[in-house]
């Protein structure tokens, strides 16, 4: 722990360094200037553009709203940093506190945060994902080019994988006119994410809305012509569809590969960090010196068992980025834990799907308000007797009371009756996910407090 | 000028798309679609959107940021 | 009720011009409930907006009769059903939806950013008829006429059937007043009844008028509408018509008659405003904030057992959702007391929050911030003859019922 005058010089002329130049990467930055560190600032990143929002590429963009190249994040205040945009990091030397850069450079720091995020898993068959036609959907030069190809006016968009990226592609495609086929291994949409009651009414949506929604199938192959363009998908149950555009909407890869070997402990599924956002070794010790935010993370979260948890999603990165920042740059006690309730929106076929919690450890499901069929609902997912998320659609203002059911502990099923409660949400439900891993039974943790000034951690002891 | 739109707290009151219709749409009842650079012809009603948005979950560079005087920023 | 208690310190008249120092007093008592079987009153800005997000909090006007409201209500009385404002979901989303489909996005995207052209003329025909008048009331030349005049061309309602219409608005909106409703016999309720009645009415003309030949008006559109969710019927034509009509205006004649007052006794403010118009936009929401025109929501009752700072409040009880306290809860505003635009975070509650919030609140935010501007601009050295002026009796719908100034003239 550094001293008084240590941290004191930190502030003053330290060398702090952020590698990844996104969302999460920026926000610290801002963060850092605005809480008054003064000394040098360096961003890394792998992408040549300066931080763009991502969330318009699949939404705004793929609906011709907005230019993939226009989404540049605004500035909240001025970070006066050197940026290395264009140039990967490589590798880490946490003895000698330097990045190697992939140009042979080497930057040195007092302090790191690691904000590398994920990107697009491609499809497994190298020569077919090489095919022309062939696209995933992350960057800023995957929008380009798929926009580029979805405005010649394709016969048929292929997209493999229903998650909200792959949903949200299928929704923009209808919206343009364009033929689309979605090709999914489980049983319906968003199952993943949301389960497979609510997966069903999101397959419903797919298909009143005239997408070829093919569920329960493998991708086997992709075919191409002789020119090397992509013609044809060949599906586990045999059948073929033919296609000039696919796009391969697998989830996404966490980018630690460059970690390898450093003696962090990062991996596949992302950096660990504690609660403050300070990077373990591999060993299990938290440095003092490394930090983690956004994607890339994965942190304790009190609210849901201690587990580690890593969250996509933009809200996290933005809170997670802040609090990283504040605590480069604090003394111990002024340190403050990233207690986010995982927050997350969709957009697609003209519904707003959003959860809070984690709906994926919830094994039952309750609809308070709404109807499935009407696809204006919400659902609260119970864990052990609590509840521990909530999914709304068209259904958004009421979200924030069930993040506070959520945050308190509240018991699962709700009892209490609703403004628009209906027969069909008298009864829980299995929420239906498909390879539920549930965690070991714990003590929980419960937020308190009415501003969001004065929240404290309340410690309860396990359920008997 | 460009702009985000934290979705996490947007609710769909769709201020936005009413006081700056060429910028902000709504696609469905509570799904805003936003255009995030904004031609600069735009900014009075932008600014009418940004104050009006019950949540407060427009950020929009020049209305509601500080300003960006370095030049050594611009990369 | 006696008097001194704090909820009839709230609706009590004398209190009208200033009801700020009560709602501070209402602060310390999370939860007052101040008599048995009485309504509990919520004054702090977190526990409000919670609550407006609460779906355990009931607007459903049978709700409230059940709660022992001594109000009469139901289709019975009046022949017109309620307005979605006193529905819950899933009726109240439906008719909204509706509503909605002919007056904003994603159906009808433009139709009020079109209507800013139309504002500013009809705000500098009422500059210029005030010709030489030295002094003048600012409701009744202004602040009244304008929004008006707005919702009745918004609606396709004949601007000089005003005389007529307001004979029934003004019970109606008297009504409203927990404090008239309280103190006065079943005559004068079903002298409001009587009113709902004959406005409904006198709308049915139009609308059966517009339904054979339709016109570029929200009456045509509800009268013809065909969304996903249906048409309405012509009686819930005719309540949502009743609402549109009486919202339209009579809370926005209050803003900008509070917004006139407040930059008179803020002359920094006014005279940067005169000099940058776009000022007007922070103004208008800081306004709202700092005296809203609805003060207070007292109509909403709750479906099951609430717990709230340590209180229970028991399924079936009243509760009123003070809006204006919560808009001065130093929990939530630094200095809650002054006004001043430039705050940063101006989250206010004037126009309430979650699915009830304002359905007009884009129409309200353009009518005032083109009238504030364009009063700012054109009154040469307003002045306050009284101040405070005198008030409407409504304790919910508050604002002066005159606001005389003297001026220098009438700039070009």
């Amino acid at each position: 722990m550094p001293g008084e005058d240590s941290l004191e010089r930190l502030r003053r002329e330290g060398r702090i360094v952020i590698v990844g130049a996104s969302l999460a990467g920026l926000r610290a930055a801002e963060t850092l200037r605005a809480e008054g560190f003064g000394g040098s600032l360096t961003l890394i990143g792998d992408e040549p553009y300066e931080p763009y929002d991502r969330p318009p590429l699949s939404k705004a963009v793929l609906l011709g709203k907005a230019s993939a190249d226009h989404t540049e994040l605004p500035r909240l205040r001025a970070v006066d940093a050197t940026w290395r945009l264009g140039v990967a990091a490589s590798g880490l030397d946490m003895a000698g506190r330097r990045v190697r850069l992939a140009d042979g450079g080497e930057v040195p720091y007092d302090r790191l945060l690691i904000a590398t995020g994920v990107r697009a898993r491609p499809w497994p068959k190298e020569a077919e994902a090489q095919l022309d036609g062939v696209f995933v959907l992350r960057t800023r030069d995957d929008a380009v080019k798929l926009e580029r190809r979805m405005k010649i006016g394709p016969r048929r968009v292929f997209v493999i994988g229903a998650g909200f990226t792959g949903s949200e592609i299928a929704s923009a495609c209808r919206d343009q006119g364009i033929e689309v086929t979605v090709a999914e291994r489980a049983d319906a949409p968003l199952v993943g994410a949301l389960g497979g009651v609510v997966g069903a009414v999101a397959a419903d949506m797919q298909r009143e809305n005239g997408v070829d929604l093919r569920t329960g199938v493998m991708v086997t192959g992709l075919e191409g012509d002789s020119t090397g363009r992509v013609r044809a998908a060949h599906l586990s149950d045999g059948s073929v569809v033919e296609t000039d555009v696919v796009v391969v909407s697998l989830g996404a890869t966490r980018n630690t590969e460059w970690l390898a070997g450093s003696g962090l402990g990062a991996g596949p599924r992302g950096i660990a960090c504690d609660a403050g956002c300070r990077a373990f070794d591999f060993r299990g010790i938290v440095t003092d010196d490394v930090y983690a935010a956004g994607d890339v993370a994965r942190s304790p979260n009190p609210l849901f068992g201690y587990q580690f948890l890593s969250l996509e999603h933009w809200g996290n990165a933005v809170a997670q980025a802040e609090v990283a920042a504040h605590n480069m740059i604090s003394a111990g006690a002024d340190r403050r834990p990233h207690m986010w309730v995982p927050a997350f929106w969709s957009s697609q076929f003209g519904v707003n799907i959003k959860s809070v919690g984690v709906p994926s450890m919830g094994d039952e499901i309750m609809i308070t308000q709404g109807s499935l069929a009407e696809r204006r609902f919400t659902g609260v997912y119970g864990y052990q007797g609590r509840v521990i998320a909530a999914v709304s659609f068209d259904n958004t203002r009421w979200l924030e009371f069930y993040q506070r059911l959520i945050e308190t502990g509240a018991p699962f099923p709700p009892e209490f009756e609703t403004v628009d409660r209906r027969p069909e949400g008298r009864q829980p439900v299995p929420a239906d996910f498909p390879d539920p891993s549930l965690p070991t039974h714990g003590p929980t943790v419960t937020l308190s407090g009415y501003s969001p000034g004065d929240r404290q951690l309340v410690f309860t002891p396990a359920h008997p | 000028m460009r702009l985000v739109v934290d979705l996490n707290k947007c609710q769909g009151y769709a201020q936005c798309a009413f006081l700056a219709p060429d910028v902000f749409t709504m696609h469905g009842e509570e799904s805003l679609v936003y255009s995030p650079r904004a031609d600069e012809a735009q900014r009075e009603k932008v600014a009418r959107a940004v104050a009006a948005c019950p949540v407060q979950a427009i950020t929009a560079e020049g209305l509601n940021t500080e300003p960006l005087p370095e030049v050594s920023d611009a990369r | 009720m006696t008097q001194s208690s704090l909820l009839g310190q709230i609706t009590d008249y004398a209190n009208r011009a200033d009801p700020y120092p009560i709602y501070a007093e209402l602060r310390k008592t999370p939860v007052l409930h101040e008599e048995e079987g009485g309504a509990y009153v919520i004054g702090s800005y977190y526990d409000i907006l919670h609550l407006l997000h609460d779906p355990r909090i009931s607007s459903d006007a049978a709700n409230l009769a059940a709660a022992g409201d001594d109000e009469l209500t139901g289709p019975d009385s009046t022949g017109l059903p309620p307005s979605f404002i006193r529905l819950d979901p899933p009726e109240h989303d439906r008719l909204r939806r509706i509503a909605n489909s002919s007056f904003g996005p994603p159906h009808c995207p433009r139709r009020i950013d079109s209507m800013r052209g139309e504002l500013s003329r009809i705000v500098t025909e009422l500059i210029d008829g005030l010709g030489d008048a030295r002094e003048i009331d600012l409701v009744d030349q202004f602040a009244y006429p304008f929004p008006v005049t707005v919702i009745c061309r918004l609606l396709g309602v004949p601007r000089e059937d005003e005389p007529r219409f307001r004979t029934w608005v003004d019970p109606l909106v008297a009504s409203l007043d927990p404090d008239t409703r309280r103190s006065a016999d079943t005559e004068f309720q079903k002298a409001a009844q009587d009113a709902r009645m004959q406005l409904g009415m006198y709308l049915a003309g139009l609308v059966e008028q517009r339904t054979k030949e339709p016109q570029d008006d929200m009456l045509s559109d509800l009268a013809t509408s065909q969304g996903a969710d249906g048409t309405l019927s012509m009686m819930e034509v005719l309540s949502t018509a009743v609402l549109l009509l009486i919202a339209g205006h009579e809370t926005t004649v209050n803003l900008i008659t509070n917004g006139m007052l407040t930059l008179l006794r803020n002359p920094e403010i006014l005279q940067r405003l005169r000099e940058d118009p776009g000022l007007s936009v922070r103004i208008v929401e800081e306004l709202l904030r700092f005296e809203p025109p609805v003060q207070l929501v007292p109509q909403r009752t709750c479906i099951a057992d609430i717990e709230l700072r340590g209180t229970t409040i028991p399924k079936g009880s009243r509760i009123w959702l003070v809006l204006a306290s919560g808009n001065r809860d130093p929990e939530r505003f630094t200095d809650p007391d002054r006004f001043d635009p430039d705050r940063p975070d101006i989250e206010h509650l004037g126009f309430g929050s979650g699915i009830h919030s304002c359905f007009g609140a884009p129409l309200a935010r353009l009518e005032t911030q083109i009238a504030l501007a364009e009063l700012a601009r054109r009154l040469d050295s307003p002045r306050l003859l009284q101040d405070p002026p005198p008030y409407r009796q409504n304790a919910v719908l508050r604002g002066p019922r005159h606001l005389p100034l003297a001026i220098g003239g009438v700039r070009p």
